[in-house]
């Protein structure tokens, strides 16, 4: 018994001690400490602070109240979501959406790569990259204003030469058939100059004589793109890979709100742009929340385990 | 770059086939690429409706009346004001402040260094998203201010990431002797660190100013004075929302020639030609940034 007693009171003295000793260490580093706050006191205000607001998704969230003095309703605010059609329909269009942008727009910048890669004249090579890379610089507001006459029924030209041809006019921005082909597409043609360039830096980074060994071996084009590139560009793919799943179900809302319309809402409406319309235009805070924080949760989800899976086969995770 | 030698060597007969084809796809790209925006700038310099003109990239009877139009629009004053007032500020502050939370937790002496960061880097992978972040700018009574548009994304957690990486590169004996001159670490990070990190910060500037320049939503959702909106919105009301008051009321105007089209084609380049202009000599930092960020993903 004493025996304990001179223990824990030891252990006291240590704890203080180490307590000491961190407030210590913290007025050695204050230039340090001053240096940091304005960035810390960012991201507890604007990051942390909406994280915890996201209690109102288990509140019943009226503005005077606030977040903190509404009161609390538990799981009713997702069971009654969950009891919406509209909402399931939304869900839906995401992860179709989300999931043939990933089927198409995944390989897509690799094999751009590896084709720009065996482009042998390097100002040609220049040439299309930077072109390649246009897209990306611009806003999806312009290219929604600019898609929107692209494709349109009258004088998009994709429609005049469909004329010319004899068929009839498409309206691809208001026709369910054709609006997710356009936002997978234009969702590649955004997005594919830019996404190569990591793997380019990959590619530029293998060694040559193993090329030319190959060569010596008889190794042939196809022969030495299977057997000594694409298993150079492995561990860039896994870790693209990992990031990309936790997009499987986030949208891209700058695109899908610049380009949709209520003729479309069916096949085009995802999560975030359903959020809006129900938060920010309705008004109903704690239900859009809700929306908000299942997304988010499935989102970190499928992060976690794409890099658990990964790790399982090598050893190129993210963390 | 470094196969060059050995693929032109290899230029053997049979690998003209993969090679012109090879061709063929990137010419295909690229003209899939640049025929929207082709297509838009002959729609803005043309007087009558390109509907009647075929596929061609030639403009229907020149004219600048479109672009006469649209500068005309006392909106589009106002919108490119606030857009590079927002610009300039918003990427100033941001690099100032990521800057020294970088510094900070770049040093291994730090205390709960791990801890600090892993608490900003956590926001890359949960956010609170739309709704909350709303209501907090709301209940800071930002609504309407400038600061709504610059303090919500100030600092990003990713390139907060990229500058701390490329800051514990920098070997430490460079700082050592201004410590034992009795500086403070505030001094040295100006007087020696910063230097140093200029051309990460000069790439961090880039993304940041056009993410800026290139930023329409949160304006849409906090500002509803006309005096404060942003290029990106006003082009998007006059496109979009096909709303512009200026194109019905220059409707009776008819001595001139201009089509809705052909103003909307040239508000839509106006926003767009300094993002275009500037790309081509700010992509190489781009693409360093992105390299040095995936180093250590």
């Amino acid at each position: 018994m004493p025996n304990t007693a001179t223990d824990r009171s030891g252990d006291n003295v240590r704890r203080t001690k180490a307590t000491v000793g961190l407030a210590r260490r913290y007025w050695d580093n204050r230039y340090l400490l001053i240096l940091m706050l304005p960035g810390l006191i960012y991201f507890v205000v604007f990051k942390y602070v909406p994280i915890y607001g996201l209690i109102i998704a288990f509140k019943d969230y009226n503005f005077f109240q606030g977040v903190w003095n509404s009161p609390w309703v538990g799981l009713e605010v997702f069971k009654e979501l969950f009891k919406t059609p509209s909402f399931w329909e939304v869900f839906r269009n995401t992860i179709i959406i989300s999931g043939l942008e990933f089927i198409f727009g995944f390989p897509a910048p690799i094999v751009f790569a590896l084709l720009l890669n065996e482009v042998v004249n390097v100002g040609a090579k220049k040439a299309f990259q930077t072109i390649s890379y246009l897209p990306h610089f611009v806003s999806w507001v312009i290219l929604g204003g600019l898609f929107l006459q692209f494709f349109s029924p009258s004088i998009g030209p994709i429609n005049i030469a469909l004329k010319a041809l004899g068929a009839k006019p498409i309206y691809f921005l208001a026709d369910p058939k054709w609006f997710r082909a356009v936002l997978v597409s234009t969702d590649i043609w955004k997005a594919i100059g830019w996404g190569s360039i990591i793997y380019l830096a990959a590619l530029s980074s293998i060694d040559p004589e193993l090329y030319e060994a190959a060569a010596l071996d008889g190794a042939g084009r196809w022969a030495r793109t299977r057997y000594i590139t694409l298993p150079s560009l492995y561990p860039v793919i896994t870790i693209m890979l990992i990031l990309a799943t936790g997009n499987l179900v986030s949208d891209n809302f700058d695109q899908v709100f610049n380009l949709y319309n209520s003729a479309v809402y069916s096949v085009g409406d995802v999560m975030s742009t359903y959020m809006y319309r129900k938060g920010l235009e309705g008004m109903e805070y704690s239900s859009a929340a809700a929306v908000g924080l299942f997304n988010n949760i499935i989102s970190f989800t499928l992060v976690i385990m794409a890099n658990k899976i990964v790790k399982h086969f090598n050893e190129y995770g993210i963390w | 770059m470094k196969r060059k030698p050995i693929a032109a060597k290899k230029l053997k007969p049979s690998d003209a086939p993969f090679t012109i084809v090879n061709y063929a796809i990137m010419i295909m790209l690229s003209i899939t690429t640049l025929y929207p925006f082709i297509f838009l700038i002959t729609s803005s310099f043309s007087a009558l409706d390109m509907s009647l003109g075929g596929l061609s990239i030639i403009p229907r009877q020149f004219t600048f009346s479109n672009y006469e139009r649209v500068f005309a629009n006392p909106n589009v004053g106002i919108g490119y004001r606030n857009t590079i007032i927002r610009t300039i500020l918003g990427t100033s502050l941001s690099l100032l402040v990521t800057f020294c939370l970088a510094y900070a937790l770049s040093k291994k002496t730090f205390p709960n260094r791990n801890l600090w960061t892993g608490l900003v880097v956590f926001t890359m992978f949960f956010s609170g998203g739309m709704i909350p972040s709303y209501l907090l700018v709301k209940n800071l009574k930002l609504i309407d201010s400038m600061w709504a548009l610059i303090l919500p994304e100030l600092v990003s957690a990713y390139n907060f990431v990229i500058v701390r990486n490329y800051m514990q590169t920098i070997p430490q004996s460079l700082e050592e002797s201004a410590k034992i001159d009795g500086a403070n670490d505030i001094t040295i990070m100006f007087r020696i660190i910063l230097p140093v990190c200029k051309p990460i910060l000069a790439t961090i500037a880039l993304w940041v100013a056009v993410w800026h320049w290139n930023a329409w939503f949160d304006c849409m959702v906090y500002i509803s004075s006309q005096k404060g909106q942003v290029m990106q919105l006003v082009m998007r009301r006059i496109v979009m929302l096909g709303s512009s008051d200026q194109l019905t009321q220059m409707e009776g105007q008819s001595h001139d020639f201009f089509t809705p089209e052909g103003i909307k084609a040239a508000t839509i380049l106006v926003a767009t030609v300094p993002i275009v202009c500037v790309y081509p000599f700010i992509q190489k930092y781009f693409v360093k940034g992105v390299l040095v960020g995936s180093l250590k993903g």
